[in-house]
């Protein structure tokens, strides 16, 4: 038997490395630019292309509203306030009651998906009655709350908590019964009570299922909140969408909608800020990594 | 058969004494299905493991290897018969057994140390000397410079370090490992077993070994079980007599060893061919 070792060019190669690696980062950057520059593209298209139409009437901008009407209705409720009050307010109020609506009903979810995830009987008991439950038309439901909590914060609170509950409860619950059996048993034998099991397994194991749910949930939260200032409220942007639905004004009612999706931008991209923070022992999906 | 003799001997499986560390006596175990028929997981089954010894357990698939560790633990209680550990009988989970698992069982949530010093936490014992302990292990694992990392970060091998390292300091007296290094590459396995035998050497635990590779199970052990196909019963009980300590990477080039595992395979051949006859009638 003989040895065989290769050839060494360790120089050349080194070089041909370094240009190559340049050469890959030089591409990332190109097709970044051209992603960012398409979208930014098909935007400017889009809204163009309203704008002309309105402009000439192919569509008619008391129905369909316009960019520029649109703007306007935005920038007269910024400088001027909306017939109800400031716009601040009204985005304030409608935050506040989703925020809490979200919170309670997130912790609810969680601590009965846990507590019914880690008891069999209770779970075996109460499974139909939270079925029956979640197939209850949730925003018929805010009519009720109308009638009983009267048109202040409270009935649109209970409106979001209902659309959140049944959505981080079943994942909750699913994440808790996914758990490792091998791991449950590791930390068990390796001492752990059963409280501590469900502290340092069960409920890091479901936190991926948990987070999932809370990404959709808040938007539910939103829903409630906007829903329940439409059947009655004296504040909030759903009332102002009502409002202007009320006055046939079409600028309103889509100035209302975007600034809605801007609040659901900005509250998700926390909320993803947050999910990295709180997993960032999961490997990184496999596109995201080298990025 | 006349190569017994040299280092192979054949015992007769008989009641276990009282000072034993694992004492499994005469137990059987059976189970209903979810569909309401009654499974015999082992039956008639006897096995004991003095204190310090290194036993193996090897059978075909699915005769019940793993249900013998789950008797010691607890997790499984017998039909009939009885288990006792280090003289006592099973009654909850003790809290001198260790377990290591066939799957990845570290928490993918925590790091390499928090991993690691997991058990003495759950036993309360004080953060700061449950880190020093962690630290210490994961020293004597090699795996110094991957305290803080994920295991997701790890090697196979490495998360089996890691694994051994948060089983080994409770210091376990009972040592109970199911298929650990089966998932392995042959290199890491050999290594992993070196490191095994060296960190019992120095603890001393009794431990039951379950494999499915009769090689590691000559390699290892002081004793080696030999299961019957499903329902598992003890078909026969070899003493091994190879010198200690053993190095892994040079005892399977050892004639006594070839000659032993010829000697034990032999007799374990029949209940593979056995089990495995019955695998391809039961998927038919």
């Amino acid at each position: 038997m003989t040895a065989i070792s290769p050839t060494d060019h360790a120089a050349a190669r080194a070089t041909s490395i370094v240009a190559a690696e340049a050469q890959a980062r030089a591409r990332l950057r190109k097709r970044h630019a051209l992603v960012i520059g398409l979208r930014l593209a098909i935007l400017v298209v889009f809204l163009g292309l309203w704008e002309l139409c309105a402009d000439y009437n192919i569509i008619d901008p008391f129905f369909f509203s316009s960019p520029s009407g649109i703007w306007e209705q935005i920038w007269s409720w910024i400088t001027e306030g909306t017939s109800q009050g400031p716009l601040w307010l009204q985005i304030y109020v409608t935050l506040e009651e989703t925020f809490l609506g979200f919170a309670i009903g997130a912790v609810g979810g969680i601590v009965a998906g846990i507590i019914l995830g880690r008891n069999k009987l209770l779970a075996d008991v109460f499974s139909i009655y939270i079925k029956i439950a979640n197939s209850v038309p949730r925003v018929v439901l805010g009519s009720v709350f109308i009638i009983a909590l009267g048109l202040g914060m409270a009935s649109k609170v209970a409106l979001a908590v209902v659309m959140v509950f049944f959505v981080v409860f079943a994942n909750a619950f699913q994440g808790v019964r996914e758990a490792d059996r091998a791991m449950i048993a590791n930390a068990q034998i390796l001492g752990a009570s059963p409280f501590q099991i469900t502290r340092s397994v069960i409920i890091p194991s479901a936190m991926s299922w948990i987070l999932a749910s809370l990404h959709v949930s808040f938007g539910f939260a939103l829903v409630g909140a906007v829903v329940g200032e439409f059947l009655g409220a004296k504040q909030g942007m759903g009332l102002l969408i009502s409002t202007a639905q009320g006055a046939f004004n079409a600028n309103g009612v889509f100035a209302a909608m975007i600034i809605l999706a801007v609040m659901a931008l900005v509250v998700e991209f926390i909320i993803t800020r947050f999910e990295n923070y709180v997993v960032k022992w999961r490997p990184a999906p496999f596109n995201e990594q080298g990025a | 058969m006349q190569s017994q003799t040299i280092a192979a001997e054949k015992l007769s499986p008989a009641a276990p004494p009282a000072d034993a560390a694992i004492a499994i006596d005469d137990v059987t175990l059976r189970f209903v299905t979810p569909d309401g028929h009654m499974m015999t997981a082992i039956r008639d089954f006897t096995m004991t493991v003095a204190r310090g010894e290194f036993a193996c357990v090897v059978g075909p698939t699915g005769c019940g290897k793993s249900t013998t560790l789950n008797l010691v633990t607890g997790l499984l209680r017998p039909t009939t018969g009885n288990v006792r550990v280090m003289g006592n009988p099973v009654t909850d989970i003790s809290r001198d057994i260790g377990f290591v698992f066939q799957a990845d069982a570290l928490f993918p949530w925590r790091s390499v140390i928090d991993n690691v010093a997991a058990g003495p936490l759950f036993r309360g014992t004080p953060k700061k000397e449950a880190y020093e302990k962690a630290r210490d292990w994961i020293g004597r694992v090699g795996l110094s410079r991957f305290e803080k990392h994920y295991p997701h970060q790890l090697s196979g091998g490495m998360r089996k370090r890691a694994a051994l390292a948060q089983t080994f300091i409770n210091q376990p007296k009972i040592l109970l490992m199911d298929e650990p290094f089966s998932a392995l590459d042959m290199q890491t396995r050999t290594a992993m077993q070196d490191e095994l035998l060296d960190l019992w050497s120095g603890l001393k635990s009794s431990v039951v070994f379950v494999t499915h590779d009769l090689e590691e199970a000559v390699a290892l052990a002081d004793k080696v079980y030999v299961l019957t196909a499903g329902p598992g019963t003890v078909k026969s009980v070899y003493r091994i007599d190879l010198p200690r300590p053993r190095v892994m990477s040079d005892i399977r080039y050892d004639p006594k060893f070839i000659e032993i595992a010829k000697v034990i395979w032999n007799d374990l051949r029949e209940e593979v061919q056995l089990g495995q006859s019955r695998g391809l009638q039961a998927s038919h």
